[in-house]
């Protein structure tokens, strides 16, 4: 994903602004930073559910969020992971399939019946942490290049947690795909990812890889990281 | 937990794909709005079923009712003015009843199929699956418009059948604006439109309950100015000069009087002709005369009052239009309104696929 001079305004709002950056394929890349500090905005231009006010942004090497090769390349789950609450789980799966140019059944269903998640229950009646597993099957089931996860955990109780994030660990090593995902929870991220991305106020404050970054910094953790930089550089400006 | 790995990706090129194809697109519409298409079914159903029943037992009484021989007798009379007032306040109760049902199909099934969406947020897994939003939004919204359009088609069928026999006794005209929309192409396209402003509300406002109410709103503004002030201007009206009563299943727009080429007021008119009624009145109606019988003397005072007026340079106009134009109307109503659809449906297609959100 790169993105140059990217900005997006609500109304008056700036929810994003100069916002350069160039994330390699290959990354669990972490964008994080607190509420408000424009994490979902970037995710919406990048999956193309928003377009930007200035500036540009491409993924998949040099393509246009929201243009059929970017859908058809990118799987995005989003905030609180919104099911068709009504709709089964095989009928999300069906939906899902009619809905798309690429989608793997079998590996959809075969990872449903492990996880015990039984197909004729609606969306709606699932506990969070299995909404939120059937909604990354959907996801993988498509075969994506990129998975963009907008905050996948917030919701999920420490065990549900853990077993999506290995889950998104296994497909990112063993599948090549990338993988960004937002949280304001950094705890979470410190196992899994190797590219991070701090925003704050709607402006990138720091991006790098994390070995990188924590050497560059002198810090043990992401958290460290994160929490040192924020209180270090207030006003945003690279040191 | 053991994670499944997802087998490897074929280095297929993505341009090779080619667009879902609009079959597999139909059935996500039919899985996700089958409960809304039932809904109508329902309601047109039951509406129906009650047309039929009562219809048919209303054809039965105006058969027996035009049966009577010989025709012109008092009796037989009798029979065709009691099937008036036994069918006639129910039937305009049906008509009116029947008027809205478009208005409820775009509030309750055009409406909610974007604006669930948009307030459940379930909008952002769909406009980010391969399909891409416009397309998606075309097999939503084209397959829905056409059924209700066509349900609500054979419906007016059915209305038409149903309100033969009060059109056979001459006491309804086919441009009574109560009347004309639920006839002919009219209701089709009532029906389309009704969707159409639906889908277009629930996108701009987002949110159900909401879209819902603009919408009934929106439908029934929008079925009353045509019917008050924008169906009457269709074709230019005719004029009568003089008429003794406006021809058979004219739609009267208005009347008025002239003297020597201005127009003479109402208020002026009603002074006029009171006073020349009264002095007939007084010259014709005998002293001795009961007071009950007095009524039958008030149709000859009346001639003779017009007859007065046209003699001494007064000139009665009417503005109408003629029965005969029920078609043309018709066309002209069905035109605009599958038009004004295309033209919602089209700028609604458009408006998701720029939306920023």
């Amino acid at each position: 994903m790169e993105a140059s001079g990217l900005g997006k305004r609500y109304g008056s709002t700036w929810a994003l602004r100069e916002c350069t950056l160039a994330i390699p394929a290959g990354h669990v890349t972490a964008l994080v930073g607190p509420n408000g500090a424009g994490k979902s905005t970037l995710l919406n231009l990048a999956v193309g559910l928003a377009a930007p006010s200035t500036g540009e942004v491409t993924v998949l090497g040099g393509r246009l969020p929201g243009s059929p090769a970017a859908l058809d390349g990118i799987a995005f789950v989003a905030q609180d992971t919104p099911l068709y609450k009504t709709l089964s789980v095989a009928d999300m799966l069906h939906l899902t399939r009619n809905l798309t140019r690429r989608f793997d059944q079998a590996h959809a269903q075969a990872r449903l019946a492990e996880l015990d998640i039984p197909l004729q229950r609606k969306a709606g009646k699932l506990s969070g942490g299995q909404q939120a597993q059937v909604a990354l099957t959907l996801a993988l089931a498509r075969r994506p290049r990129l998975l963009v996860l907008d905050e996948p955990v917030a919701m999920l109780d420490p065990i549900a947690r853990h077993d999506f994030m290995a889950t998104v660990l296994a497909a990112a090593s063993a599948d090549g795909v990338s993988v960004l995902l937002s949280s304001h929870v950094l705890t979470e991220l410190e196992r899994v990812a190797s590219y991070l991305v701090l925003l704050a106020r709607g402006r990138v404050r720091l991006a790098g890889e994390v070995g990188d970054l924590l050497g560059r910094y002198g810090q043990a953790n992401l958290e460290e990281l994160a929490l040192h930089y924020l209180r270090d550089n207030p006003t945003g400006v690279a040191p | 937990m053991t994670a499944l790995t997802i087998p490897a990706r074929p280095e297929e090129d993505d341009a090779s794909l080619r667009p879902v194809p609009w079959r597999q697109l139909a059935w996500v519409t039919w899985r996700q709005h089958r409960f809304a298409l039932g809904g109508v079914a329902m309601l047109f159903g039951g509406l129906a079923l009650y047309l039929w029943l009562s219809g048919s037992s209303m054809h039965h009484a105006y058969a027996t009712a035009i049966a009577c021989h010989p025709a012109s007798s008092y009796a037989c009379q009798n029979q065709v003015i009691n099937f008036d007032s036994a069918y006639g306040s129910t039937v305009q109760a049906i008509a009116t009843l029947l008027l809205a049902v478009p208005m409820l199909i775009g509030a309750f099934v055009g409406a909610p199929v974007l604006a669930r969406e948009l307030e459940t947020g379930t909008f952002r897994y769909a406009w980010t699956l391969g399909v891409g939003r416009r397309r998606w939004t075309v097999a939503k919204l084209v397959p829905l418009a056409v059924t209700v359009a066509v349900a609500g088609g054979l419906f007016s069928l059915l209305f038409s059948w149903y309100y033969e026999p009060l059109f056979a006794d001459g006491n309804s005209i086919p441009l009574d604006p109560a009347l004309f929309g639920l006839r002919g192409v009219a209701y089709a396209a009532w029906t389309l439109a009704g969707f159409a402003i639906g889908a277009l509300v629930g996108l701009l406002i987002r949110r159900v309950v909401p879209a819902v109410a603009v919408t009934l709103a929106a439908c029934f503004g929008l079925t009353f100015a045509t019917g008050v002030y924008l169906r009457q201007h269709y074709l230019a009206p005719l004029l009568g000069r003089n008429l003794a009563s406006p021809p058979a299943g004219a739609w009267v727009l208005s009347g008025w009087w002239t003297k020597g080429g201005a127009t003479v007021s109402r208020a002026v008119m009603n002074q006029v002709e009171t006073s020349l009624f009264q002095r007939v009145m007084t010259a014709t109606v005998p002293k001795n005369v009961k007071s009950d019988n007095i009524k039958f003397y008030k149709g000859p005072a009346n001639s003779q009052v017009m007859n007065y007026l046209l003699h001494h340079g007064y000139a009665q106009w009417t503005s109408y239009q003629p029965g005969s134009r029920f078609w043309p109307f018709q066309w002209i109503e069905g035109g605009w309104l599958l038009a004004l659809s295309v033209l919602l449906i089209a700028a609604t297609v458009w408006l998701v696929g720029r939306r920023a959100v």
